[in-house]
């Protein structure tokens, strides 16, 4: 049990569970009921994210609010979760996206399984971060596919089975790998020191007692479950399907949360468990993740389905963790979590939007969008910042994590920061092609009458906007947070492997 | 009084937000009002802490204040802070006080426009934006700036967006900046990795250091950052975007795109001149450029049609004229131009939105012609005007191009040589303007005069107020509009003396920030006499020139504005059909062969494959995911067995 007396990390992932079970017991006819019961786990949960923020120590660079119960004692298996600077506002950014999801969307039918199924993607999602226990890990990671198998395939649009589908099997495919690196893992250690653990920090300090290409092979299980999540070139085909079939709270958590379950476990397992494997295979990881922003870049420059766009313009940004990750510096890893954050911030606001556009025109087709920002002025002036802030204006949320990706990858991975930054000015080409053919000429009769949004909608938009602000304006309080944990990071893979990082990026020493 | 600094950028900022919530409610005319007021309180600030300043020894006036710190990490940390030194106050002075006059006339201006208090949310937004740019104590809050006035670029020059071309117009703007911004973000990443730092001031800052830079690291970070000042400062080959801008309402035209935001290139280049110093290289690819650009502009501008983009092409041109100052190491004769430059060009550019005010949105100058009489403060300003621009002694701008033009005889004959061509085509279009719109017969009752020829853009300029009823006379413009003109009527033509040869006010103000970068000129009286005497001399041939053709010849004048110098020498038409064929069917390769048959098809095609074989092997039951779950977990088992096996082994 952690100092706060009250097992806050457990109850981040109980609450939504519960909440999920109270829904379920909800007699389907009280509609109002369930959505209350809903929206209320929400709040509670952003409300336990709110007393984690405070409770964390930012001088703090380890696990903090520990929580450790055994399991399966025979296996080394035990139910153990942590918080550090790089989960922390992931955990908040989850907790704090779900009531802007659920309540600010409404499904078209059968809210009562829809939103049992939601409460339990959070309960995993929030499952994933805390783990510290490899198991424990595998079993959320695979937890959360399926109430988004459900949710896809049962409030989806037109393709919705094949996107289902598609988003499983790939994911699945990826996982298969991941168990069989993390049984390995566990048996190897045992082999090494006795112990049949699964323990995250125990087999990660104990750098060594698996060999150099064993570790290679392990780390490379491990990165296929997390590349198809995040996804990486050419990994990445299923996300445009799930994205632009999800209904709207789905695409939400899919591309605010779930994607970073695969720039997370990169730095979470990749980094930590097998440094010297992921120092060796930096450089086409890196390689995989430019091509993503560039190629992520100029398909979505030609999709012709706005959610389409949005869906492929994940995959650049995406693409920028990943550089910023496998940079090793300070900045870059920083930019990377940062940068995870407020992806899921502006593309969350984003699938908002054009869902609010879907409601009102039931059409995503970018041709039959005109001249909106003459009929509804308030949902264009909206947009444009949140695509200001996707395309990484200064001030706003997300220059501050591509900036310090693209500043911390220069000085140990030059050339591909260099051509990473040709993503910057194709995110401008996209994004305001996109704007000018949505928003911008002359309303034709059938955009003509579209309504701007109302009071409720406002009201959903409004925090998220404040967050692009915030976050662009004054990141330090961020910042600070994440920077010891990923010094700590990168300290991890310096002892372990021949990389060191360049005097000037590094905390001590530089100026 | 230095620490009034803060107030200078607060105060719009404080406009903008204020506006935002409420310059609905307050409406026209008030919402102008308050964003007027805001920028003059910024100009005040900014003279309060320029007589501070005054107040410090000479060769200490360099002060650092920092508001708070915005990006810390590991050992990269940047402040939002303001560096108040000669440049930045030179700089702030001059963009709130072209500011506010623009400020004041918009208000006139957009009269009747639905969208009004939007309009001035955008300006004071720009006008915060921009000092930020100017202000800023590092490399990344001028980037900040230098991006804040990028997007209200965008907002402004598509405030009419239900135009297409407005729409169009903004959205290149904004992408073919960005452009350069790749130059400037990766300058940033090199001297980071070199230097360790981004702020400019201190010991340890960027100023200080930059000159021990290896030269090609030197070079290579003023290359990269000439490649952002080329884009926002549109030199070649990215200045297609400022004759498109020319969208926006002319306010706009005048502040952002002649006066303010365009010459940030000049002001960045200035800024990091010791970097400059260490990289000879660099000042040459610079002089080049910006006499390039001066001499191709100049030419385009001598057939345009439209009124806007006549001054739009003469801007280009006369900020290829700073770049060249910059890179024969003038910097106190760029900011000089710079200066008098805003005064006149934003004057023209007033005093073309009072014509096509007066004129009921007509912009094509076949229609205009004998406007002096009717229109006479609007005329006699920007008579005032074309005299500066044109370099006729002893109004601001024969001074300070004639301080451009001797510091390129001092260092090279050739660039010399192209100014003095360029001015003379300066005083020629400009004089050509003069005459269209001003003198001659009055042309704006013919039914339009040459709309057969078709290519001359003149769209209304106005969306809503374009509905008064068609050809009325011609009026002159409410005295919101006239006073701005007339103030910097006064100012273009006594601008020279900021910096006259022999007293050099301006010169030894600045200097402390170039000390012995700055060119000095080494050339005797009589020489300096006798080149002043060949620009003014080709300054009167082009006023000549044009006269003879536009005045007293009575034979259409179309045979001097061929066609391929409308169309700019094609090259925005080549690029735009490069990117619009070969680089889009490149895109639409990638996206729907590459990605869609290929990876996805891919993808798709194992799956079939799977599920053949699988149907062949009687394994379909009732979903299809459980069967490859099963799928799944049977190869992770084997390989699991297979790691087992094989590290048991070894």
């Amino acid at each position: 049990m952690n100092d706060l007396g009250f097992p806050l990390l457990s109850a981040l992932i109980v609450v939504p569970v519960l909440g999920a079970v109270a829904v379920a017991l909800v007699p389907r006819s009280n509609a109002a009921l369930v959505r209350g019961v809903g929206a209320a786990t929400t709040l509670v949960v952003a409300a336990l994210s709110v007393w984690l923020l405070v409770a964390f120590d930012a001088s703090d660079a380890g696990f903090q609010l520990g929580e450790k119960y055994t399991w399966i004692a025979d296996f080394g298996i035990a139910w153990n979760l942590g918080v550090d600077g790089i989960s922390l506002f992931l955990v908040v950014l989850t907790a704090l996206l779900y009531p802007i999801a659920v309540i600010g969307v409404r499904p078209h039918h059968d809210p009562k399984p829809y939103l049992a199924w939601l409460l339990l993607l959070e309960a995993g999602c929030i499952g994933v971060f805390l783990s510290l226990d490899l198991f424990l890990f595998f079993v959320m990671f695979e937890i959360v596919l399926v109430p988004m198998y459900f949710l896809i395939g049962g409030w989806g649009y037109g393709e919705r089975v094949y996107a289902a589908l598609k988003f499983f099997l790939f994911t699945m495919a990826g996982s298969a790998f991941m168990l069989v690196g993390i049984v390995a893992l566990a048996f190897l250690h045992q082999q090494a020191t006795g112990e049949l653990t699964f323990d995250l920090v125990t087999i990660a300090e104990a750098q060594g007692s698996i060999a150099q290409t064993t570790a290679r092979w392990l780390f490379l299980a491990f990165a296929v479950a997390f590349a198809v999540k995040v996804p990486l070139f050419p990994l990445h085909t299923w996300l445009p399907d799930a994205h632009t079939q999800a209904p709207t709270a789905g695409s939400v958590i899919l591309a605010g949360v779930m994607l970073k379950l695969g720039t997370y476990g990169f730095l979470r397992f990749g980094l930590y468990l097998f440094p010297e494997a992921a120092a060796y295979f930096a450089p086409f990881l890196v390689t995989l993740g430019v091509i993503g922003i560039i190629y992520g870049a100029v398909v979505a420059a030609m999709q012709r389905d706005l959610k389409r766009l949005v869906a492929y313009s994940s995959v650049a940004h995406l693409g920028f963790i990943v550089l910023g990750t496998f940079a090793f510096t300070t900045q870059g890893l920083q930019g990377g979590v940062i940068q995870m954050v407020n992806h899921g911030i502006s593309t969350g606001a984003l699938f908002l939007l054009v869902g609010m556009i879907y409601e009102r025109r039931h059409t995503r087709e970018i041709a039959e969008l005109k001249g909106l920002q003459k009929a509804a002025p308030v949902l264009a002036g909206v947009f444009t910042v949140v695509m200001l802030s996707s395309i990484g204006l200064p001030g706003l949320n997300g220059f501050v994590g591509e900036f310090l990706i693209l500043l911390g990858s220069f000085p140990t991975r030059r050339w591909w920061a260099v051509v990473a930054t040709v993503g910057v000015i194709l995110a401008a080409v996209y994004l305001l092609w996109a704007y000018q053919r949505v928003f911008h000429g002359a309303p034709d009769e059938a955009n003509a009458g579209t309504p701007d949004m109302d009071r409720r909608e406002r009201l959903v938009m409004a925090p998220l906007l404040a967050a692009i602000v915030f976050l662009g304006v004054y990141p330090k309080p961020v910042l600070e947070r994440i920077e010891p944990a990923v010094d700590r990071l990168i300290a991890h893979v310096e002892a372990s492997s021949d990389f060191s990082q360049p005097e000037v990026a590094a905390t001590e020493g530089g100026r | 009084m230095l620490s009034a600094v803060w107030l200078v950028p607060a105060l719009p900022l404080a406009g903008f937000l204020i506006l935002l919530a409420a310059g609905r409610k307050l409406g026209e005319p008030a919402a102008g009002w308050l964003a007027t007021a805001m920028v003059t309180g910024s100009f005040v600030a900014g003279l309060v802490t320029f007589a501070g300043l005054l107040g410090e020894d000479e060769h200490h006036r360099q002060f650092v204040f920092t508001v708070f710190e915005w990006l810390p990490s590991g050992s990269f940390s940047v402040d939002v802070g303001f560096l108040v030194d000669p440049l930045s106050m030179a700089m702030v002075l001059f963009v709130t006080g072209v500011g506010a006059l623009i400020h004041l006339y918009s208000i006139g201006y957009m009269h009747g426009d639905p969208r009004f208090h939007t309009f001035f949310v955008y300006l004071n937004l720009f006008a915060f934006s921009m000092l930020m740019l100017v202000l800023g104590d590092n490399l990344l809050i001028t980037f900040l700036g230098w991006e804040g006035v990028g997007a209200c670029s965008y907002l402004l020059v598509s405030f009419w967006f239900e135009r297409d071309s407005a729409a169009v117009a903004g959205k290149k703007a904004f992408v073919t900046n960005r452009v350069g911004d790749w130059g400037f973000m990766v300058a940033m990443f090199l001297t980071f990795t070199s230097l360790g730092t981004l702020t400019y001031a201190g010991e340890e800052g960027f100023l200080e250091n930059a000159g021990a830079l290896p030269e090609a690291t030197a070079l290579g970070i003023a290359l990269l950052l000439f490649v952002g000042a080329a884009g926002k400062s549109a030199q070649l080959p990215l200045y297609v975007w400022l004759p498109d801008a020319m969208e926006g309402p002319t306010p706009v035209s005048a502040l952002i795109h002649a006066a303010t935001m365009v010459t940030a290139g000049v002001y960045l280049m200035a800024r990091v001149n010791p970097l400059l110093d260490a990289a000879p290289t660099a000042l040459t690819v610079i002089a080049v450029i910006g006499a390039a650009t001066a001499l191709f502009a100049a030419t385009c501008a001598v057939a345009q049609r439209d009124i806007k983009k006549v001054l739009a092409y003469s801007t280009i041109s006369q900020l290829g004229y700073m770049f060249l100052a910059i890179g024969v190491g003038a910097y106190v004769a760029a900011i000089f131009h710079m200066i008098t430059h805003a005064f006149f060009k934003a004057l023209l550019f007033l005093g073309a939105g009072s014509v096509i005010h007066g004129l009921h949105d007509e912009q094509d100058m076949r229609r205009m012609g004998g406007l002096r009489k009717l229109m006479p403060i609007t005329a006699g300003t920007f008579i005032v005007a074309w005299l500066a621009i044109a370099g006729i002694p002893p109004f601001s701008g024969f001074w300070s191009k004639d301080e451009i033009l001797a510091a390129a005889w001092d260092s090279n004959r050739l660039l010399w040589l192209v100014g003095v061509v360029t001015a003379l085509l300066t005083a020629y279009y400009m004089s050509r303007q003069v005459f269209l719109v001003f003198f001659g017969p009055p042309r704006w009752e013919e039914e339009h005069a040459g709309a057969s020829s078709g290519e001359a853009r003149a769209e209304p300029e106005h969306e809503p107020a374009a509905a008064e009823a068609a050809p009325a006379t011609p009026h002159e413009s409410p005295p919101t509009m006239t006073v701005p003109l007339v103030v910097l009527a006064v100012l273009a033509a006594a601008g020279g003396v900021l910096n006259l040869p022999g007293v050099l006010t301006l010169e030894h103000f600045l200097e402390p920030v170039f000390e012995d970068r700055l060119h000095h000129l080494d050339i005797p009286a009589g020489v300096l006499i006798s080149l002043a005497a060949v620009t003014v001399v080709g300054a009167v041939i082009g006023i000549l020139a044009a006269r003879a053709i536009y005045l007293r010849s009575t034979r259409p004048a179309e045979r001097f504005e061929p066609e391929v110098l409308r169309r700019a020498w094609g090259f925005d038409q080549a690029l735009a059909g490069f990117f619009g064929g070969p680089g889009r069917a490149f895109a639409n390769f990638t996206s729907r062969v590459l990605d869609g048959r290929g990876i996805d098809g891919a993808v798709n095609g194992v799956a079939t494959l799977v599920r053949g074989s699988g149907s062949r092997l009687r394994l379909t039951q009732t979903g299809y995911v459980r069967n490859y779950a099963l799928f799944m977990g049977g190869g992770a088992v084997l390989l699991l067995a297979f790691f087992l096996f094989r590290t048991g082994v070894a």
